[in-house]
């Protein structure tokens, strides 16, 4: 039977949540093609979490364990996934930092062709068939990838995790030898668990109607009420020094999906809007009504926000105490 | 230091994409074009590191069509020293464009071979890493802070939820994100400098690749917004929407 792999992300030992969302994308494509997914799980030991994907429709397990890879090993990672997939049907990888510094060494190794950052998968007369954003979102691409394997990698956050037991049997992958042209040699936290505006369920995020960076406290409180947000910015206020370049959402920063998005303060150029539109529900909150964003807003607050934030706040908080 | 940077020339990120008559490319009619603003942080951290070192030379290859040279000449317009156009259509395998790249760029004896992180076009992430696979050299993505010292680099890059440190030897592939560096603006010394530099125009035929582009298609439009309330006292109404009709609370 042939084989799809779905090459899985951890950190500090424990399983990343994108790894279940492309063992479902993997999952989906290994029922029309009538394969098996392989789920690769890299670690210097065990990692927790694992059991999940065989909840989620891997039918095998395989550890690649190697002193080197508590830590992201760009060599060694791309010399596994290269020797095990040779024959496979398809790889399928996270549109993560890692996945996207990995897949094309896999692909360039193999000598085949890459998608990237897909948000919708099929299959057209056994050839894996594929979507993805270009120029931002503003046009979706239809792409079929001819090689074998066919190598992509999924958005996150578009792929949500959907149970489908398999046996998820535990097995090894061998590492080859390999000689690691680059070290990583270890990750500075950024603030406390902060959570990536790519992967948050609810992303906050502010413009220059907040007019100071310091106001940005009020959209960390809000964020904070919600429990599983993270703060975003748009490029005004990024490019002004007031936030990370990190958390700049748009065309020249990241394109996010997350299942609430409230814009703060932002007009709503069309670099933002690409990065953000195909958030699953959208909220404004901006003092001019007639900004471009509450035309995509699902809801619209017109209105100082040093007022609104404030008391949106609190009634999040209230309502997740209750 | 002798230093490459690649270069793609794209729409402009305020421009509006229509799909082409063929229904596979976008309409490139009234589009203002730019060079990458991910490359031209490559284009910035060549100069600062070429001055640094005092000697060497700095080289801009782009792949793309006639047009391109106008981009190119932009990054000799910033102070890049010399030019190569790759004279090709493009393809949408990125493989086969990393293949033509790295044929020119083989056997230059560069200490740095620089890319942006992406193309704000293709959104294809995966050029510059091929390059490096392909001329077996070190390659470290998505660089937003770089020390270069005794032939090693150091870097910085942004992962989900950190920062993740690395280092590698030169000769080495870059790719650079925001962060890295504020490109300068041209001057218009530059400008006119720029016009006698050389610019080499060398056709090359890319492969057909394993990418086919079935088709492009316009994104589901949003349901038109609405505005639900003015100021503080419009929250609970919020409030219940997100909780009772979107469900996300």
């Amino acid at each position: 039977m042939s084989v799809i792999f779905a090459v899985t992300e951890q950190r500090d030992g424990t399983l990343r949540k994108v790894s279940l969302e492309v063992v479902t994308a993997a999952r989906r494509l290994a029922d029309q093609l009538g394969a098996e997914v392989h789920a690769v799980v890299f670690g210097s030991g065990p990692v927790s979490g694992v059991d999940q994907l065989g909840a989620h429709g891997a039918d095998r397990v395989l550890a690649a364990t190697h002193p080197d890879f508590g830590l992201y090993s760009p060599d060694g990672f791309a010399a596994t996934v290269a020797a095990a997939g040779k024959g496979a049907a398809a790889i399928v990888f996270a549109a993560t930092a890692t996945g996207r510094d990995l897949a094309p060494r896999v692909a360039a190794r193999l000598g085949v062709g890459l998608s990237t950052d897909v948000t919708e998968l099929g299959t057209e007369g056994g050839k894996v068939v594929v979507t993805r954003p270009v120029y931002a979102g503003k046009v979706l691409q239809r792409v079929r990838l001819d090689a074998t394997p066919s190598l992509l990698s999924v958005r996150p956050n578009i792929f949500q995790p959907i149970a489908a037991a398999k046996a998820g049997a535990a097995g090894a992958l061998t590492v080859p030898a390999f000689t690691a042209r680059v070290k990583v040699t270890g990750i500075k936290a950024a603030a406390t668990a902060a959570l990536d505006v790519t992967e948050a369920p609810v992303v906050v995020s502010g413009g220059r109607g907040l007019k100071a960076p310091e106001h940005f406290a009020l959209l960390e409180a809000l964020a904070a009420a919600f429990g599983n947000a993270a703060v975003g910015a748009s490029r005004a206020v990024v490019d002004a020094g007031w936030r990370e370049h990190g958390a700049q959402v748009g065309q020249t920063g990241k394109t996010v999906s997350p299942n609430l998005y409230v814009a703060v303060g932002i007009s709503g150029a069309i670099q933002h809007l690409a990065g953000m539109r195909t958030a699953r529900t959208i909220v404004a909150i901006n003092r001019d009504k007639d900004a471009p964003i509450f035309k995509v807003a699902d809801y619209g607050i017109v209105g100082d926000l040093f007022e609104v934030v404030p008391r949106l706040t609190a009634e999040v908080k209230r309502l997740r105490a209750e | 230091m002798r230093i490459a940077v690649c270069l793609k020339r794209v729409p402009d990120t305020t421009a509006k994409i229509a799909i082409g008559a063929d229904g596979t490319s976008a309409d490139e009619a009234g589009i203002k074009f730019v060079p990458n603003p991910y490359d031209e942080y490559a284009i910035e951290e060549a100069l600062t590191l070429r001055q640094a070192a005092g000697d060497g030379e700095t080289v801009v290859v782009s792949l793309g069509g006639d047009a391109a040279q106008e981009t190119i000449r932009a990054a000799l317009a910033m102070g890049i020293d010399r030019g190569v156009l790759l004279q090709a259509a493009g393809s949408a395998d990125g493989l086969e464009v990393a293949r033509a790249l790295a044929a020119e760029l083989k056997g230059g004896g560069f200490d740095l071979i620089l890319f942006g992180k992406m193309a704000v076009d293709d959104y294809n992430h995966q050029v510059g890493v091929m390059v490096a696979e392909l001329l077996e050299l070190p390659c470290i993505t998505a660089v937003s802070h770089l020390t270069i010292a005794d032939g090693a680099v150091a870097a910085e890059r942004e992962i989900e939820g950190g920062i993740e440190l690395s280092g590698c030897a030169l000769p080495a592939v870059l790719t650079c994100d925001k962060g890295l560096n504020s490109p300068r603006l041209p001057s218009l010394k530059g400008i006119m400098a720029a016009k006698k530099k050389p610019l080499d125009v060398k056709p090359v035929s890319l492969g057909a690749g394993t990418v086919t582009v079935l088709g492009l298609s316009y994104p589901a439009e949003r349901k038109p917004g609405r505005i639900i309330g003015e100021g503080a006292d419009a929250v609970p109404e919020l409030v219940r929407l997100l909780r009772e009709e979107a469900k996300v609370l």
